[in-house]
């Protein structure tokens, strides 16, 4: 059992992190955002091609880190590689000890820096899901025997809690259970009222749910992402302060609104998903003002 | 010409089966040209309905489904028997279909799978699309079609890049699961969600050479085609 699954069950209120793999083979500053996190998060997701722009697999990346002894969450879109590769993948990644695996349907091809490439989505979100199931059951897609199963595959899969209409996020939140989720994380939420709101409606599913946040830098990444980021809302009551700071104060003022979500979400929910982008080394402190 | 092909009765029926008042709505162009549609397979079909404890509301071939226009005034003098229809079984093409579903406000079920349409899209096109997947999924889809309205042509529902019910992909173009999401809201049949398969099988996408030879283009390639092979493998034999 890995250890994210270990401390959902447990009932500890869990923290992952979140690294995207660089475009080319220099892995310096990944490895130092590494640094910043990996005492205070169970487990760290490793993006797979984030925004469909090519970069260093998700899975070599997931693979130094168990060298590292740290637990990774591999990321598995469906964008870019069919039922076989991506089978494949999974039993390549478990046999490199890989464990946590996050399923996404992924961005569109036309959103990245290859925007003329075959848009593949053989499998979705869900019919991967269904994938790994059958996987750890032990047999493939097909319905064929594997030699060596890989039963501690830990499934996730994520919802969009701020997304119109909630109600088919809902529809396929469960889908997604049925078809084997044991843990979401959530795409980036900042209006507590609208997490508890959805929170009414997904806990009756009994999965643990881990709310995402991106660490928002400044007013004009928080309006970059209200209007480009579909089921993203960052409030004015947190625009405003960040337009009002200087640019010193900036980073302070961003981790106590951050740090304030956080402390009523908690009580909602059975984790934290941080995605610093780039300000890892804040989430320290970030966490300790949360006392987490 | 659009090929397309009777579905197994056993899938109809499972389409089917919350549905007593039937309705059939049948093409009269490509369907009569592939031997699965036209009155013959109406009567066959209303017969196949009643065996079944269906019961046949009445039925309407229309020249031809993908003209919206004309299926709309078509329909128009069956009102009455419409009112008492729980779902409409349309026998055409995936345009047929999705061109009858956005003229009626009932289910609108396929009766057969399209295969290929031949570098066209039905004779009157407007803005459905049919890809051919050879697996009509517009049963449980409110008649709108999950593999073209939707970017990434997903079974499962929309994907997280859907905003204000429009596409990751172009800001004016519709989010398709959006658009069925709605539908199946207004006809009360969310759980339809529930019901599609979730996996695609790409096999059919591939005509099999029988179902090429339907259409009369075929027939025509074939005759003068096959003559040729035949002859150049009788040649082959000689030598």
């Amino acid at each position: 059992m890995s250890r994210l699954q270990e401390s959902l069950k447990k009932g500890t209120f869990t923290i992952t992190g979140e690294i995207g793999p660089p475009k080319g083979v220099d892995l310096t500053h990944c490895w130092g955002e590494v640094e910043y996190i990996k005492d205070r998060v169970v487990a760290i997701n490793v993006t797979d091609n984030q925004s469909s722009v090519m970069r260093i697999s998700s899975q070599s990346i997931c693979s130094l880190l168990v060298q590292k002894k740290l637990e990774p969450i591999l990321q598995i879109t469906c964008r870019d590689r069919n039922r076989l590769a991506i089978q494949g993948d999974i039993l390549g990644a478990y046999a490199q000890g890989i464990r946590n695996i996050l399923a996404l349907t992924g961005d569109h091809t036309t959103a990245g820096d290859h925007p003329g490439s075959k848009p593949v989505f053989d499998l979705d979100s869900v019919s991967l899901l269904t994938a790994m199931s059958t996987m750890k059951d032990g047999k493939d897609l097909a319905g064929q025997e594997l030699e060596g199963v890989p039963s501690d595959i830990f499934c996730g899969a994520i919802v969009t809690p701020g997304a119109d209409p909630v109600e088919m996020q809902l529809i396929k939140m469960e889908r997604k259970i049925e078809a084997g989720a044991q843990f979401f994380q959530t795409q980036a939420i900042y209006d507590p009222k609208v997490f508890e709101a959805f929170m009414k409606g997904a806990s009756r599913f009994k999965v643990p749910v881990l709310c995402g946040i991106v660490i928002i830098k400044s007013a004009g990444m928080a309006n970059y992402m209200n209007n480009f980021v579909p089921g993203v809302i960052v409030p004015d009551g947190m625009i405003q302060p960040l337009k009002d700071a200087s640019k010193e104060d900036r980073p302070k003022k961003s981790i106590e609104l951050m740090a304030e979500f956080i402390r009523e979400i908690r009580p909602m929910c059975q984790g934290l998903h941080i995605m610093a982008m780039g300000w890892e080394k804040y989430v320290p402190e970030l966490l300790d003002m949360c006392e987490l | 010409m659009v090929v397309n092909i009777p579905k197994p009765d056993k899938e109809l029926f499972n389409m089917l089966d919350e549905y007593k008042g039937i309705f059939i709505v049948a093409c009269g162009g490509c369907p009569v040209g592939c031997d699965s549609g036209g009155m013959e397979r109406v009567k066959e079909l209303e017969g196949l309905l009643v065996k079944n404890q269906k019961k046949v509301t009445g039925n309407a071939l229309i020249d031809f489904l993908c003209n919206k226009a004309l299926v709309g005034s078509r329909l128009a003098s069956h009102i009455e028997p419409l009112r008492n229809t729980d779902a409409v079984l349309v026998v055409s093409c995936g345009i047929g279909v999705q061109a009858t579903a956005s003229m009626i406000d009932l289910p609108a079920i396929p009766a057969n799978d399209t295969l290929s349409s031949q570098g066209m899209q039905g004779l009157w096109p407007s803005s459905e699309r049919c890809a051919g997947c050879g697996t009509c999924y517009l049963a449980l889809t409110g008649g709108i079609c999950p593999i073209t309205t939707c970017s990434k042509s997903l079974l499962n529902g929309m994907c997280g890049g859907q905003h204000d019910g429009k596409c990751e992909v172009e800001e004016s173009r519709d989010c398709g699961w959006y658009l069925i999401f709605n539908r199946l809201k207004e006809l009360g049949k969310l759980d339809n969600l529930k019901k599609i398969p979730m996996l695609r099988d790409y096999r059919k996408l591939d005509v099999p050479d029988k179902e090429r030879t339907t259409t009369r283009w075929a027939l025509e390639k074939t005759e003068v085609y096959s003559e040729t092979v035949w002859k150049q493998a009788e040649e082959k034999k000689e030598a």
